[in-house]
């Protein structure tokens, strides 16, 4: 039972974390919260499932696509929506984010209706034993792949040119200007990648709950951004080891407190931590 | 190759500089000495245009800088090592000079050029994988002239690089300098530290309150008595008696 457990939170901690990674990178770079978040990662179920339920596209095909089109939504929200607002009060992005949430939500509800769609293809999963403890391959699979986005992204920021540069205008904006390194662009691929990763994480949650909906990015894009302040927001290892946490604690929770009080631990989470450690577990903004 | 003319500029409604003119010529090491809140490093935020200027004109080799965006400059040769360093701290100081070089599409002579530097710099190889924040002082102030140099300049501005350093650092960092200039480097320095610019500098400008009040041969500037009651420390003593 405790094992199962963990095992469920770590499945939906992986996700929370890569919906955290999102709003930490966007945040390291512009010091804001892309409450939109779960918009993306709604976007990008959305489209892997109405792709796949044309019969005509493949399941990887359609993941990808999800994606780009989520990475997509990303850059455009950040053109339409924050850059206009640049070097007003931090106030003024937040509202704008809120609505950008609100507008997209409508819209979805608008073009796709209420109801959830299952997934359109079956996959048999299977229960293996590890170690004599059983594991259903589904949670598998979709642990390893969000730990494998997460381990490429971090390869992208540690090893890559770009990924440098990213950090090195969240680190210090004007000498990274000085050091040619547009900054409007750099802000433009942290969203591409950050939303990436959230529509990869909308996906892989519409087939571990069998449902794509309007308002699915609400709680998880909520989650996740406790996530990430747990983890100290700005810092990529603090999103993920955030998202973990808080999986396990929420499963946790809702297996031997109470089911009902499930969503309300993340919040419990994120209220203690911004009373005892409002820097997070590990510290934000790259130090 | 640098040329300032009636340049203005400052913050908000505040004037900092109120028209200055200047310039560098190719192979030239020039100094703008001057002391707190003359307008040195607005000068050098104008020029590599983290801070545009109001009026006047800013030209560079035949290019008009005056409305260019900072990101561009690096790419025409003109290379900032900023105030206080500002080395990417959370980077390795390998990231920070590799990111110096951010612009350059000549991969292999990218890393020819790291080579050198961590060659002519030891401490920078010493150091590559350590985060760049956990540096001395000195060690920084070398890491940025080394970044600044990734990028080939024609033309290297220093803000203040012996600002805040112990005394043996400003000497080794002024020795880099010469060399540097030994080696045909064109240097725009600016400093507070006017003794040691004007050591090592062929010309300078003295920068008081926004506007420039005096410029010749550093051999000159080093004798002019005004220069030397208030820059070089010299003959206080009747002042106050």
């Amino acid at each position: 039972m405790f094992f199962q457990q963990l095992i469920n939170g770590l499945t939906t901690g992986s996700v929370y974390a890569l919906i955290a990674l999102g709003y930490t990178m966007i945040y390291g770079i512009l010091g804001l919260i892309n409450f939109a978040q779960g918009e993306i990662y709604m976007c990008g179920a959305f489209v892997a499932v109405l792709l796949l339920a044309t019969g005509k596209v493949n399941f990887f095909l359609a993941f990808a696509l999800g994606m780009a089109a989520a990475a997509l939504l990303g850059v455009i929200l950040e053109r339409v929506a924050f850059r206009p607002l640049r070097g007003f009060h931090p106030l003024v992005p937040l509202i704008s984010a809120i609505g950008a949430s609100i507008f997209l939500q409508s819209l979805a509800l608008l073009l796709f209706g209420p109801n959830d769609r299952p997934f359109p293809i079956q996959f048999t999963f299977s229960t293996i034993n590890i170690a004599g403890l059983p594991v259903s391959t589904l949670q598998i699979a979709i642990l390893g792949a969000a730990l494998g986005f997460m381990g490429l992204l971090i390869v992208f920021v540690r090893y890559t040119t770009y990924g440098k540069a990213i950090m090195a205008c969240a680190l210090d904006r004007d000498t990274a200007r000085l050091m040619g390194i547009n900054v409007d662009r750099m802000v433009s691929l942290t969203f591409l990648v950050g939303s990436a990763l959230s529509g990869a994480a909308g996906i892989m949650m519409a087939i571990y709950y069998n449902a794509t909906y309007p308002r699915m990015g609400l709680l998880p894009g909520l989650k996740a951004f406790s996530a990430a302040i747990l983890g100290g927001v700005g810092n990529i290892p603090g999103a993920i080891l955030g998202g973990l946490l808080l999986g396990v604690a929420e499963s946790l929770g809702a297996a031997y407190i109470s089911s009902g009080f499930k969503d309300a631990i993340a919040f419990a989470i994120l209220i203690l931590v911004l009373l005892l450690r409002p820097q997070g577990i590990l510290r934000g903004r790259g130090d | 190759m640098l040329t300032l003319k009636s340049v203005q500029a400052g913050y908000g409604p505040l004037p900092v500089l109120k028209g200055i003119s200047l310039h560098v010529r190719a192979g030239e090491v020039v100094t703008l000495i001057g002391g707190n809140g003359a307008g040195k490093t607005t000068t050098l935020r104008a020029i590599s245009g983290l801070l545009p200027p109001r009026k006047g004109v800013i030209e560079f080799a035949g290019h008009d800088l005056t409305h260019m965006p900072a990101e561009r400059m690096v790419t025409l040769g003109l290379s900032l090592v900023p105030e206080g360093r500002r080395v990417f701290r959370t980077l390795s100081v390998t990231a920070n000079l590799e990111l110096g070089a951010f612009h350059r599409r000549d991969k292999g002579a990218v890393r020819q050029d790291l080579e050198d530097i961590r060659e002519r710099f030891p401490i920078l190889k010493e150091r590559a994988h350590q985060a760049a924040g956990t540096l001395s002082g000195g060690e920084q102030q070398i890491l940025a002239i080394g970044r600044a140099l990734m990028a080939r300049p024609r033309l290297l501005m220093l803000d203040e690089p012996s600002m805040g350093l112990a005394p043996q650092m400003v000497t080794r960092v002024y020795a880099i300098l010469a060399e540097l200039k030994a080696a045909g480097t064109t240097i725009l320095l600016v400093e507070q530290n006017a003794r040691a610019a004007l050591k090592v500098a062929d010309r300078g400008y003295v920068l008081e309150t926004g506007r420039i009040i005096l410029d010749g041969s550093a051999a000159d500037l080093r004798d002019d008595p005004e220069v030397q009651r208030a820059y070089l420390g010299k003959g206080y003593q009747e002042v106050w008696e």
